[in-house]
């Protein structure tokens, strides 16, 4: 799917945690970047209808890609960086 | 009589102009739609949602009745159109309930819906006073200051940006031709009947958005401006808070002002509003609309954070468990008003076959406007029962309005 491009970002190399899990990032890209270019498929269901949901604009406009990053829920992934040892989990509960 | 190019002409290509035009194209005309542009104040971009019936004619038994008939025909648009384009609008019509936070509140509500019941001769206008308890078991998210409220069989709700597109893809499939970025500069009566309408297309024609823009040479924006002419023998001026000006090219009045609403909408959550409220309502998809606000702030669509925090806080007073939402977008818009509330339908007198449509309950009517004022427009007449909505209920101040009716 997606794939970073050879030299962009060209931050130092870090480490987030998706779901208990240990992804790599680069500083400088969003968490929605680093969570696709980790092949992440799915970064939520919708609230009503249980739609799987992926971002869309990566520029904060669609809501798509909401996550909860270190225990606050439905951010924009796509508008906050990655930081090392960020924890980012999908949406709890409704 | 000579054959024109179009059967009919609309001016407006909002929620108003386009469900008057598909009902005009399923009965077989041959109609343009004209859209002036993403520069002009665009009410059906920025509205609530709502098919709402409960609270409305009070001392207009005729309005009571068309909101309430237009509710009804609600679920064959809502049909037609998911049959036409696949786009569902989505009408749901669970009934609306209005939270009263006082006793006092409570009362009002109980009053003017018996008034409603009694003026419209109506025995069977169904609605129910909620008390306390009642009112917890339909709306279990109301917080402890709301005390009761009132509930009726016949609002609903529904996506109106989807109803907009759902109209327009229809209009295209039955062939209709909306022409975007076009500004009607005249609409001439002609010898024998039937109209001349001259109309500007392209960005430079009806945009004030692009003012200061400088499109590049031979891009899509540098159109500037095309002067075009088009003949129908009917045309229908649903153009809003345009159509003060484009009624007087054809001696109809149609005195409206803009009258400002906010509205806040939440992110998405799981559903916990089961039935809209005139405030209140949480959208198929789980977000919550805020709003309710009326200003008058002339032809100013911002939203003032003064507004926003009025607007919040009596939602949060009815729902307190919204306060844990992100508000995710608010915007103003400008409801098109007419000095008594109730919309104009209106005939020229001079001109036959020229038309004029305005209400702010776009979305409530549609319903009629395409199964109903249509067929005005294709026999050329509206009915009798519908001369309280004239505008020349305005022309005098003096009269008595509820000797009209």
């Amino acid at each position: 799917m997606f794939r970073r491009l050879p030299d962009f970002p060209a931050g130092p190399s870090l480490t987030i945690d998706f779901e208990g899990e240990a992804l790599p990032a680069r500083a400088g890209e969003s968490v929605a970047a680093a969570l696709l270019a980790a092949k992440v498929a799915v970064f939520r269901a919708t609230p009503v209808h249980a739609a799987p949901r992926a971002p869309w604009c990566m520029i904060g406009e669609c809501h798509e890609c909401l996550l909860e990053i270190d225990g606050e829920p439905n951010r924009r992934s796509c508008m906050v960086q990655v930081r090392n040892g960020m924890k980012v989990r999908r949406r709890q509960g409704p | 009589m000579p054959s024109k190019e179009y059967d009919a002409v609309v001016i407006g290509a909002g929620l108003v102009g386009a469900a008057i035009a598909y009902g005009l194209v399923r009965i077989g005309l041959r109609v343009a739609v004209l859209d002036e542009g993403d520069s002009v104040h665009r009410p059906s971009h920025g509205n609530f949602g709502l098919v709402w019936v409960q609270g409305k004619g009070v001392g207009r038994p005729e309005y009571a009745r068309w909101t309430l008939e237009s509710s009804e025909r609600w679920f064959d648009l809502n049909a037609s159109l998911v049959e036409d384009c696949g786009v569902d609008p989505g009408y749901r019509r669970p009934g609306g309930i209005t939270p009263a936070l006082s006793e006092d509140e409570l009362c009002a509500l109980k009053t003017m819906l018996e008034r409603v019941r009694s003026e419209s001769a109506a025995a069977d206008f169904e609605f129910e006073i909620l008390d306390d308890a009642r009112i917890r078991t339909l709306l279990p998210a109301c917080g402890p200051e709301v005390v009761g409220g009132a509930w009726t069989a016949y609002d609903g709700h529904v996506d109106p940006l989807r109803l907009l597109r759902a109209l327009h893809a229809s209009l295209d499939l039955h062939g209709a031709r909306v022409r975007s970025q076009t500004k009607v500069r005249a609409i001439v009566p002609l010898p024998g009947g039937g109209f001349e309408i001259a109309v500007a297309s392209g960005p430079s024609a009806s945009s004030e958005d692009l003012a200061g823009y400088d499109p590049p040479k031979g891009s899509s924006l540098d159109g500037g401006e095309t002067n075009k002419r088009l003949q129908a023998q009917r045309v229908v001026i649903a153009a809003g808070h345009g159509s003060k000006a484009l009624g007087s090219m054809v001696g109809i009045e149609v005195p409206v002002s803009p009258e400002h609403g906010q509205i806040l909408v939440t992110e998405r959550t799981a559903s916990i509003l089961e039935y809209p409220t005139l405030s209140v309502r949480q959208s198929d998809e789980g977000s919550i609309l805020l709003g309710g606000s009326k200003e008058d702030r002339g032809f100013d669509i911002s939203a003032p954070v003064r507004t926003s925090a009025e607007i919040a806080a009596r939602s949060l007073r009815i729902f307190p468990q919204i306060a844990k939402l992100r508000i995710v977008r608010s915007w103003g818009a400008l409801r098109v008003m007419t000095p008594d509330g109730f919309p104009i339908y209106a005939a020229s007198d001079e001109y036959a076959g020229a038309f004029a449509v305005a209400c702010h309950s776009g979305v409530t009517l549609a319903a009629n406007h395409v199964w109903q004022t249509s067929r005005w427009i294709e026999r050329g007449t509206i009915p009798p029962e519908m001369a309280c909505f004239s505008p020349r209920r305005f022309e005098s101040p003096s009269s008595d309005v509820s000797k009209i009716a």
